[in-house]
């Protein structure tokens, strides 16, 4: 059986898929985002080691406060680097009618074949993927994160075109990831997508920065102020509402 | 002897025989009221009046904070049933007030209240700038034996030792004892004359003649009762209301019943003097003149907030002492909505919203203490109703009602923060709590306090080895909880004595039942503490390190270790063993007047205070920070989130601890969901799943810490000034809180997602 590698718990989770949410944070990310406030999943290595099948059995005692209306999320680190693992958590959580949700930002995502079969077998028993765009266009996305954005996009795409019912999430960073042209390049795409059920804008907080400094990786964002409301109405008007 | 009580025109359209035989307000409550399962949208705003009353009420309040907390205080008058003339809000205009009678002739000034003690009456005024007059002094000390004189000629050494080194604290001895709710709903449906038939025919039925103590003290307790009655009377008539007879229509039901209520605030300075019960049976009334049209949806409402208006201003004269214990002047006015009938009706009518309302139409209070009766069986557009003034407010407590139905019936109140207690038919011991974090301490160093070296506990043979080892300290733990359960019984015991010897509440016991049942609640502080050092000392190495004199001051604690709070049933059955044993401890013992034995995880903003008295522990709290408050796991030791520390708590029986499980949480709006209806929807669903395992009790607080923060730093801002959050147990207004009490209500886990 496959062991996933868990770096948190949090049985409280409202805002990351809808109503109450049990989300499982897995450890291990490739991206390296700048505005990160979880780099401590970064590692490949660490974690708690669960069975799928333990971590099921205590997730379950939260069945009481979901109702019609919760579930699970797995986010992490990303969630699609222990694919095999969330696919066996999620397969148990369905057999008993609770909602499953992943918040990836796609990294691993490819479109080649064995890929595609292990990636389908997830999604099988995945009712709401939260994607998250960092940035628009392949470049500034490299800049920000350390890779390109290709399979991301390509992610997105697969995704509608199998009927997988998505939320988008844009971590709006001032002068980073603010940039009203790529703002409106976004809206547009996500537009053209057929299953997108939200489209959300994230403030950039700084609540994050001392696990930065916990871990002593030098924090590029220094200085940058979180975004004042308006700024966040103004990329909402944009991203959500394309006006 | 039987007769049937008849009153064609204040009974006209009420149903039902039994409450007409006997006294049974439950049984008229049952016959009579009417079911609401609609939304809010009825509801009304304040009126003119209303408005008028509560700006006036907000500037004394102001006032009263710009003198230091106290507006004015009586130095002369001994309070009691008639000792004042009618107070009004306005004095030229008392016809604003839909509802009168203050505890005073002055709104918001503190009556003089010796028989608790006169010292305290007397440290009370001279703290705030009062003098209180001498011949007060001369009467009480030279004339008159209070209740803490009673006490303290009676104290043994070791009670004394015990009460000093806060072992045992917050005791009942230099205040009321408070907790019992006198069922004031009588007063409307009956009036008075009514009530002293049927106490004087318990007067005449009681004893066989054979004067055994047990029958002289009932006599001279009936006997007190039926003069509080008739001192209700009067009080009344100074107002202009004849309440010998019972109320005719809503507003003498509600008016009928605040006298009730006023003649207990009158004549006790309880830690908490609850209304109960109130909100389902008033409806009865104002539905039937609403259906007669006699009465519009506003005037029911202003009725409602007229009466909520003067729960607000209930004041107490306090000691600094009294203060530091239970902070931001409480009273524990606690008022009940909602809840499930025996026969599984809801009981929620139209009048369950408009007490709610009232948060709504004039702010947010901590006064009444507002408690709903919970259950997930309840009308949805009632829950979600709440789930909302909660998040506005953070003024509502919740209570299960599916665990104390079983236990209490139908028609309990509760009767300070948490505790049940049958409306009418029962009062309360109230018994403050025994520290069980200081109690291992004292098993590890043989019952010498660390904090001064006194031989406090017996002396037991102390912890010699380099390592704790988890079955010697549970050993040694149990003996001196034996030791500890045995002295605070006793202690309890004899207080409750010269309670009832020299400060009886008679007005409140004589709107209870003659033939009463009594309880008697004791309770634990320091709980999370405990769990987790036993759990440290189980699951990791705990070195004690000691002082020269071989005294444990301090533990190094190398390794991880399962703590109380994150659903993890290695530490959680810890917390029951504690639980469970401490209350067979107690049970052991003999209770005075043959109560019966209850305890209690609730300890109100005591914790603060608790721990300043309470060393270095096993789990790493270090010594004199806050204990964690009631049933709360310790401060950082939820790792898991909200509902990880709620399934810990779920898991202490209700039964275990009859006199309540205290929960107090705060969870940051942002993280509740995206919009208002989200964040009602998830709120009610966390208190679904809580409730529907079996859970007691949560304080539901809804708002970050940087608004705390902001608040303790600009207490001035017009928007704080009502500002109410819920600590354990009741709500205050942040700013009335010590900047001590402030800190420690910030530092608490404020649950939001990263």
């Amino acid at each position: 059986m496959v062991k996933g590698y868990v770096n948190s718990l949090e049985t409280f989770g409202l805002v990351d898929g809808p109503g109450v949410r049990f989300v499982v944070f897995l450890q291990g990310c490739k991206l390296r985002c700048k505005f990160c406030h979880n780099p401590e999943t970064w590692s490949m290595s660490g974690g708690e080691e669960w069975t799928a099948e333990d971590l099921f059995n205590h997730v379950r005692r939260y069945k009481t406060y979901w109702r019609d209306n919760g579930g699970i999320t797995v986010s992490g680190g990303e969630p699609l680097l222990q694919m095999e693992f969330v696919t066996e958590l999620f397969k148990l959580a369905k057999k008993e009618n609770i909602h499953t949700a992943i918040d990836t930002a796609g990294q691993p995502f490819s479109e080649e074949a064995d890929y595609l079969d292990r990636f389908r077998e997830l999604m099988e028993v995945t009712d709401l993927v939260i994607l998250d765009i960092k940035e628009w266009g392949s470049e500034r996305h490299r800049e920000l994160t350390g890779f390109g954005n290709e399979n991301i996009i390509a992610l997105a795409k697969w995704l509608s075109d199998n009927g997988i019912k998505m939320w988008i999430r844009h971590v709006l960073v001032p002068s980073v990831t603010d940039d009203k042209d790529s703002l409106k390049e976004m809206h547009r795409f996500i537009s053209a997508l057929k299953t997108v059920e939200r489209v959300e804008i994230l403030p950039y907080h700084t609540l994050g920065l001392v696990k930065w400094q916990k871990l002593g990786i030098p924090y590029l964002l220094e200085g940058v102020p979180v975004p004042s409301d308006e700024q966040i109405k103004t990329a909402e008007d944009i991203l959500i509402n394309g006006k | 002897m039987f007769k049937r009580m008849e009153n064609p025109e204040a009974w006209d359209g009420f149903e039902g025989r039994m409450w007409k035989q006997e006294i049974n307000v439950r049984d008229f409550i049952q016959k009579n009221y009417t079911q609401y399962n609609g939304d809010e949208n009825f509801l009304e705003g304040p009126t003119d009046a209303t408005n008028k009353l509560w700006d006036m009420v907000q500037r004394l309040q102001k006032a009263e904070r710009a003198k230091g907390g106290v507006l004015d205080m009586e130095t002369k008058v001994v309070s009691g049933l008639t000792a004042y003339g009618a107070g009004y809000i306005f004095p030229d205009e008392p016809e604003l007030e839909k509802i009168v009678g203050l505890q005073t002739d002055l709104p918001l000034k503190r009556a003089f209240m010796p028989f608790g003690g006169i010292k305290m009456a007397e440290q009370a005024c001279e703290t705030n700038g009062y003098t209180p007059d001498p011949e007060l002094h001369r009467i009480f000390t030279e004339y008159v034996t209070t209740h803490n004189q009673g006490v303290f000629d009676a104290y043994t050494p070791e009670m004394k030792s015990a009460r000093h080194n806060k072992i045992i604290t917050g005791l009942p001895d230099t205040y009321g004892r408070g907790r019992i709710v006198g069922d004031y709903r009588r007063v409307a449906l009956y009036g008075i004359d009514n009530l002293i038939y049927y106490k004087k025919q318990d007067l005449a039925n009681c004893g066989d003649g054979t004067m055994t103590d047990d029958v002289i003290r009932l006599r001279e307790e009936l006997a007190k009762q039926i003069r509080a009655l008739q001192g209700m009377k009067e009080m009344a008539k100074i107002y202009g209301c004849d309440i010998s007879k019972p109320a005719k229509n809503a507003r003498e039901a509600v008016q009928w019943l605040y006298f009730g209520y006023l003649a207990a605030i009158k004549t006790q300075n309880g830690a908490a003097m609850s209304v109960g019960r109130v909100s389902t049976f008033l409806d009865i009334y104002i539905n039937r003149d609403l259906q007669n049209g006699v009465m519009t949806e506003a005037e029911a409402q202003e009725l409602i907030d007229h009466f909520v208006m003067k729960c607000r201003m209930v004041k107490f004269a306090r000691i600094p002492s009294y203060n530091q214990l239970f902070s931001g002047d409480p009273v524990w006015a606690t008022l009940e909505v909602a809840g499930i009938g025996v026969d599984g009706r809801s009981m929620v009518t139209k009048n369950d919203f408009r007490f709610l309302h009232t948060l709504e139409n004039m702010g947010p209070s901590p006064e009444p203490n507002l408690t709903v009766l919970y259950s997930s069986a309840l009308p949805e557009a009632f829950k979600k109703y709440a789930a909302k003034i909660s998040i506005n407010t953070s003024s509502v407590q919740y209570e299960n009602d599916d665990v104390m139905k079983p236990v209490w019936g139908d028609d309990y109140s509760i009767c300070c923060c948490v505790s049940a207690t049958q409306t009418g038919k029962e009062m309360q011991f109230f018994g403050a709590r025994a520290n069980l974090a200081k109690c291992l301490l004292y098993a590890i160093n043989g019952g010498v306090d660390a904090k001064n070296r006194e031989q406090v506990a017996p002396a037991y043979s102390p912890i010699k080895s380099e390592i704790l080892d988890y079955n010697e300290v549970i050993e040694k733990y149990e003996k001196m909880m034996d030791w500890l359960a045995g002295l605070y019984v006793n202690t309890l015991n004899l207080i409750q004595y010269m309670h009832d010897k020299y400060y009886y509440e008679a007005a409140e016991m004589a709107l209870i039942d003659t033939d009463v049942r009594r309880t008697f609640a004791t309770g634990i502080a320091g709980f999370s503490h405990v769990v987790d050092s036993l759990s440290a000392i189980k699951y990791a190495i705990v070195k004690p390190i000691r002082d020269d004199a071989g005294i444990t001051v301090d533990f190094s604690t190398k390794g991880d270790f399962p703590r109380y709070g994150n659903d993890d049933d290695r530490a959680d059955d810890i917390a029951l063993w504690l639980l469970k044993t401490f209350l067979e401890k107690i049970k052991k013992h003999h209770t005075y007047r043959n109560s019966e034995p209850t305890t209690s995880i609730l300890t109100i903003t005591s914790n603060v205070v608790y721990g300043k008295a309470t060393s270095n522990m096993p789990d790493g709290r270090r010594a004199g920070t806050p204990l964690a408050p009631g049933a709360n796991p310790s401060y950082g030791a939820e790792k898991n989130g909200l509902l990880a520390s709620l399934n810990s708590v779920a898991k202490l029986p209700y039964h275990w601890a009859l006199d309540g499980i205290s929960n107090t949480q705060t969870i940051s709006p942002d993280a509740l969901g995206h919009d208002e209806q989200e964040r009602i929807n998830n709120l009610v669903q966390v208190m679904d799943g809580y409730f529907d395992q079996g859970a007691h009790h949560l304080n539901v607080n809804v708002f970050g810490t940087e608004k705390l923060i902001d608040a303790m730093e600009h207490p001035e801002k017009e928007e704080y000034a009502n500002f109410t959050i819920r600590v354990s147990g009741y709500a205050v207004k942040f700013i009335d809180l010590t900047r001590e009490q402030q800190m420690d209500v910030i530092s608490r886990t404020c649950h939001k997602t990263l």
